[in-house]
């Protein structure tokens, strides 16, 4: 690792306060992907700025929706009672990430303002239209999530919270690669009060997205069988050294097909 | 450089280290506790996992920084003086190793998981060690081991 200074935010205005003062400051969450990357030298940073002491951890109950501090750690959500209840997908989801090590150090507001191509969480936050809180404002799901590692976050803006609106059912089901863990593909369907959506991880080339075709045949029928007759366009698919762009086509249909009938 | 204290395996230390010192080179090269190994670059084998505030973590992702003011349990900080830690001994009686590089990581994950987890099935210790990784014995006589142990230690 090259040579960094670390520092604690004792809270999220000084948290933004260092990063405007760092010229290549990177935030310090669970630091499962960015300790890993840094150690490689696939990265550098002249300051971490670590968000442990800043007061971003704790699950509440909003209502019709359930709120997720940016530093929860993924074994709080998987072992929730509250996200059990609420949103079992989302705990099921969050079981899944990793090994129990990552688990016991990795968050979700890392996991959401990396939004690896391949990682679980971001298909949770499209599918339940979950909403990213930051330090000065509110950005939907839909809007937040704009290309591989690449979101509407701004350089110097910090994630404080996720909020997940309760659906009437969800399941989450991925093919993890056998390494490492990672969604191959990663399918999240969700029925809410405006219909269901489908989001899809692991596959896209620009990272995570809903899939209007599989949407529109589980609205007119919400059964596995329903998607027999939809096309997965594979151009659009990532094709790399653990798989083709066809198989993740097909790994799409039948992950969809299995979170269908464990809804 | 940061001033990093921290209570390891019972015993109050202090030491000033370059930041982006992680924790497993604070073990191993300051401390010189050097049961718990590096085995990979990719924080992907589990050989340097040790007990943080009562959670296994790979200390090969933690900065030393990071772990400051913590508790951290490693492998030398199990057994009893002389007597064995019953995942120790149960890694011994049922030949849960060959070339013992994996060990400490392993014995660390296992304990972690059958105090936090009752009753567990096999494929759920199977699923519950995915973090480390065993080129030599194929895993079985590792799970046999953590069942044995899980029965000593009332799981």
């Amino acid at each position: 690792m090259y040579a960094t200074t670390y520092a604690k935010a004792k809270d999220v205005a000084d948290a933004v306060s260092q990063l405007k003062g760092a010229d290549e400051g990177k935030l310090l969450a669970g630091g499962q992907t960015l300790i890993p990357t840094l150690k490689q030298r696939l990265a550098s940073s002249d300051c971490l700025i670590d968000l442990s002491d800043a007061g971003l951890s704790g699950i509440s109950d909003e209502g019709g929706s359930i709120r997720i501090g940016a530093m929860t750690r993924h074994v709080e959500v998987e072992t929730s009672e509250m996200v059990k209840k609420a949103i079992p997908a989302l705990a099921a989801l969050a079981s899944g990430i990793g090994d129990r090590q990552v688990r016991n150090c990795g968050t979700i507001g890392g996991s959401v303002a990396n939004n690896d191509p391949s990682a679980c969480y971001p298909s949770a936050l499209l599918a339940l239209g979950a909403t990213v809180h930051t330090d000065r404002r509110d950005i939907a799901a839909g809007d937040y999530f704009t290309g591989m590692f690449e979101t509407a976050l701004d350089e110097d803006e910090v994630i404080t919270a996720v909020s997940f609106p309760k659906p009437e059912a969800a399941s989450y089901v991925k093919f993890p690669n056998p390494a490492s863990r990672y969604a191959m593909v990663g399918v999240f369907v969700a029925k809410t009060s405006s219909g269901v959506a489908v989001a899809v991880t692991g596959a896209g080339q620009d990272g995570v997205f809903r899939h209007g075709g599989l949407e529109a045949a589980l609205n007119s029928s919400f059964s596995a069988e329903s998607i027999d007759s939809v096309a997965v366009d594979d151009s659009v698919l990532m094709s790399d050294m653990h798989a083709s762009a066809d198989y993740r086509a097909h790994l799409i249909t039948q992950m969809t097909k299995r979170a269908v009938a464990a809804c | 450089m940061a001033l990093v204290k921290m209570t390891v395996n019972g015993q109050a230390v202090e030491y000033d280290v370059p930041d982006n010192t992680l924790l497993v080179s604070f073990i191993r090269e300051t401390l010189e506790l050097t049961g718990t190994h590096v085995g990979c670059d990719t924080s992907q084998c589990g050989a340097c996992v040790v007990h943080v505030d009562g959670q296994s973590v790979k200390a090969c992702t933690m900065l030393a920084a990071q772990a400051a003011g913590s508790e951290i349990t490693t492998i030398e900080g199990i057994a009893n003086g002389d007597e064995l830690h019953p995942m120790q001994k149960a890694f011994h009686e049922n030949h849960g190793l060959q070339c013992g590089y994996c060990t400490p990581g392993m014995v660390m994950s296992a304990i972690e998981l059958v105090e936090k987890n009752k009753g567990l099935t096999e494929q759920q210790i199977r699923e519950g060690l995915e973090g480390n990784i065993c080129r030599c014995t194929g895993y079985h006589n590792i799970v046999k081991s953590v069942q044995a142990a899980a029965q000593e230690m009332g799981g």
